[in-house]
């Protein structure tokens, strides 16, 4: 008897099969995932990451429903040319609060992991309506319709509510507020907006459209991309104490 | 022709409703119920439409099974004058609607690259922008066309090789028609925003809920067909169809992990945020490639090809040693999609490391492919559907040589965020699995609509016409991939970055459009291929010599 022929009782027996792959496929997912979990070197010690401001939050839902992630990425590799061509290299601690990731995994556009602050809020607006305004030789699609739709903000306290169950530090009171710092966040001149950088800081009000619309999904996007990268300070951060 | 039953007699009185056909009558009814209580309380118009989708499909299963049983004979025979009486209905459903599907499919993929070609052609619609299209196009050749090729042939192949009626009755319907029905609210959902952003799993919360019912319907279907079984041993294909199931089932648990903001809603947060989300995407993504699109076509190439060549599995030793390896090591292969980012480095090399050893297995299963034709070579003249078969396993070996070659990290480096990885995908789903499928197809349709295929010419203008357009495919993006993935780290002699971002945009345009040529030239293939079975299937039903039901040569 050979032990080939031991194999017979996976061929013979199809819940000794099932258990046996079962078990089998199991451990590679065990073994690179649970640590991700509780292996403290796997964040990295940061100052600046924040949760989203309620309009960021929701502009971020626009960028995944829009499939954004699908041709730029946000996560800047250690490789010399990455980081000269759009800033230092990402950090973990960068997406902690971020459900899903969006690091993406095609760059048929720039990275924009660093986005924020690098063009006005003018020019992002006219690169959405028509990306060929401001690069002539871009493959975007025109998104002129989101400076048309209004954002449906209705629903963004539960939003946040969830996320907070899900660990991000969402306070009571950011999660009350969230209307009112979603107004204050397009009046850059009101007094509001001090205390929305108190509860969210490096927050920038952005100058609203004016139209007829009051928030419109441009507004929401904008403040997104607007914040990408901006709030951790890299001169602060010590790269030698967070070695993996 | 009188029906002889064996194994009972059926009664003579009149039939009553199984308690199957009672519960899926209550079931549908009051989903469809419920459905309807969400629509009218739903927070967005799309979410709405979706449930009156549900809602429908949910009436429509009562009115079915009802129907169903009106014209049903009181007992289904289990065996037909001694031998098996198989269950082909909900087959002919999902083989048929693989074509459909695959052709959609197909069509969307050209107009998106026609859109990275003219971008100004989706006119700024918000429905047929890139973004939104793009999900369509995986999810409509992975899920739908890929899928329903699955469900087809793995449900003929359990049947054949067990030698035993499949399991259940109206469950196979359900499996095949509920899978359908996610795919129809998936990608339904993409046109109009509802994603979760997850790349290949971008059905939200309650989709993944339906499609999880699917799925355990599945694997007991499966399972229990394989408890009916006359052989005594499962055959290799089945171990493979079996480690699908249960590993994709493993995986969409793991990487769906949502919480919804409210019944009413759509949208649902993921559970796992940032690296750890990362590492759960392509622990699925990954595998969603090593399970739904290898280890479920290897089956197919473990029935079909022993079929078609008429010879026995080369091997099969080999083919319990690359079974085992391969589902062992492909799990851990996910982090070479991470490689150099903020993935702890112990995670990328272990994904490096897998991804190499890999290679053996995914060659040992290759082999074990190709030398089933010893002795047989001299049918690839004479026979296009074993050419398309073969050629699907030298894509395969092609591609899962290419894989371990990209997982590498120096030479990720160059190719990761490049069209390199979209012309190593498409050289494995073009090249593998689409022709493993065209070729089960051309064989399956046949078979279980009992007619002859019409035309062996077409299948050759299919087979060429089809290669031509991946070749044409896969070397514009490796042109397209390694240049510009070398452009972005070019230096100037004074040591600053030499082209801006937008000049390697600009140098990809005629590689995106010769690879819109070769996708055009794949769908004309696919077109073809679907007008070879309407004429098939026009034609009169084959009469007399009943098909006999060879034995597959036992495991030895």
């Amino acid at each position: 008897m050979s032990l080939w022929n031991k194999h017979a009782i996976f061929e013979k027996n199809s819940i000794v099969l099932t258990v046996g792959i079962l078990v089998v496929v199991a451990i590679g997912g065990l073994v690179e995932i649970l640590p991700l979990f509780y292996l403290k070197s796997t964040i990295e010690t940061v100052e600046g990451v924040r949760p989203y401001t309620p309009l960021e939050l929701a502009g971020r839902d626009i960028y995944v429903r829009e499939g954004c992630y699908l041709c730029h990425s946000q996560m800047i590799r250690s490789l010399r040319d990455e980081v000269e061509r759009y800033g230092h290299y990402s950090l973990a601690a960068e997406s902690k609060y971020d459900h899903p990731f969006q690091w993406g995994s095609k760059r048929t556009g720039p990275d924009l992991a660093r986005v924020g602050g690098k063009y006005s809020d003018d020019w992002q607006r006219g690169h959405l309506s028509n990306p060929r305004s401001v690069v002539p030789g871009s493959i975007m699609p025109r998104y002129a319709f989101l400076a048309e739709s209004a954002l449906d903000y209705r629903h963004i306290r539960d939003s946040m509510s969830v996320l907070a169950l899900e660990g991000v530090p969402y306070t009571p009171e950011m999660i009350a507020k969230a209307d009112v710092d979603i107004k204050a966040q397009l009046s850059p001149d009101d007094p509001s907006v001090t205390d929305l950088v108190k509860r969210y800081p490096k927050a920038v009000a952005h100058a609203s459209l004016g139209g007829d619309i009051a928030v419109t999904e441009q507004d929401a996007l904008v403040a997104y991309l607007q914040m990408l990268g901006a709030t951790v300070d890299f001169k602060l951060y010590d790269n030698k104490a967070n070695l993996r | 022709m009188a029906q002889a039953n064996t194994v009972t007699a059926p009664p003579q009185g009149g039939k009553s409703l199984a308690i199957g056909e009672i519960l899926g009558i209550v079931l549908s009814i009051l989903g469809g119920l419920l459905a309807l209580f969400i629509a009218s309380k739903a927070y967005t118009g799309p979410y709405a439409f979706h449930m009156i989708v549900f809602a429908l499909a949910g009436f429509g299963s009562a009115l079915f099974i009802f129907r169903r049983f009106t014209i049903r004979p009181a007992v289904i025979p289990q065996e037909i004058n001694g031998r098996p009486n198989y269950n082909y209905g909900a087959i002919k459903f999902a083989s048929l609607a693989s074509v459909f599907w695959g052709i959609a499919g197909f069509l969307v993929g050209l107009i998106i690259a026609l859109e990275l070609a003219y971008p100004d052609l989706s006119m700024g619609l918000p429905w047929i922008n890139f973004g939104r299209l793009r999900p369509l196009h995986t999810s409509a050749v992975i899920f739908a066309f890929g899928g329903n090729v699955l469900l087809a042939t793995s449900l003929y192949v359990v049947q054949r090789t067990c030698r035993a009626r499949l399991a259940g009755d109206l469950s196979p319907w359900f499996v095949v028609l509920g899978f359908n029905l996610f795919i129809v609210i998936a990608g339904t959902g993409y046109l109009l925003g509802i994603t979760q952003g997850k790349e290949y799993a971008e059905p939200e919360w309650y989709s993944d809920l339906w499609l999880t019912l699917v799925w355990v319907t599945y694997l007991l279907v499966f399972l229990a067909t394989l408890w009916k079984r006359k052989e005594p041993h499962i055959y290799v294909a089945n171990w493979f169809t079996l480690a699908m199931i249960i590993t994709i089932a493993m995986l969409h648990l793991g990487n769906n992990a949502s919480v919804p903001i409210s019944i009413f809603s759509p949208k649902s947060y993921i559970v796992w945020s940032g690296v750890q989300d990362a590492m759960f995407q392509w622990w699925y993504g990954h595998n969603a490639v090593g399970f739904f699109l290898t280890a479920g076509f290897l089956a197919i190439m473990y029935y079909f090809v022993p079929k078609r060549a008429e010879r026995p599995v080369y091997s099969y030793r080999l083919s319990i040693i690359h079974f085992w390896a391969l589902v062992f090591m492909y799990i851990w292969a996910g982090p070479h999609h991470l490689h150099y980012t903020a993935l702890p480095d112990w995670a990328q090399t272990l994904g490096m490391t897998f991804s190499i050893m890999l290679w053996m297995p995914s060659w040992g299963g290759m082999i074990n492919g190709l030398l089933t034709l010893a002795g047989a070579w001299d049918k690839l003249r004479t026979d296009p559907v074993l050419r398309m078969l073969v050629v699907s396993i030298a894509f395969y070996g092609m591609s899962t040589f290419e894989g371990p070659l990209m997982s590498i990290k120096v030479v990720n480096s160059l190719s990761h965020y490049t069209d390199w990885t979209i012309g190593h995908v498409h050289s494995g789903a073009l090249g593998w699995v689409g022709f493993v499928s065209f070729g089960a197809l051309y064989c399956l349709i046949p078979w279980v609509f009992n007619r002859k295929l019409y035309s062996l010419k077409l299948v050759n203008w299919h087979f060429w016409i089809a290669t031509i357009g991946i070749v044409l495919y896969i070397t514009a993006m490796w042109v397209s991939g390694i240049l510009q993935g070398l452009m972005w780290r070019a230096y100037t002699s004074n040591g600053f970055l030499e082209y801006s971002f937008i000049e390697t945009v600009e140098a990809m345009h005629p590689f995106y459009v010769i690879r819109a040529i070769g996708g055009g030239l794949f769908l004309v293939g696919s077109l073809i291929m679907a007008f070879n079975f309407y004429k098939t299937l026009a034609s009169p039903e084959e009469v007399g010599a009943p098909e006999i039901n060879p034995a597959l040569a036992p495991a030895e």
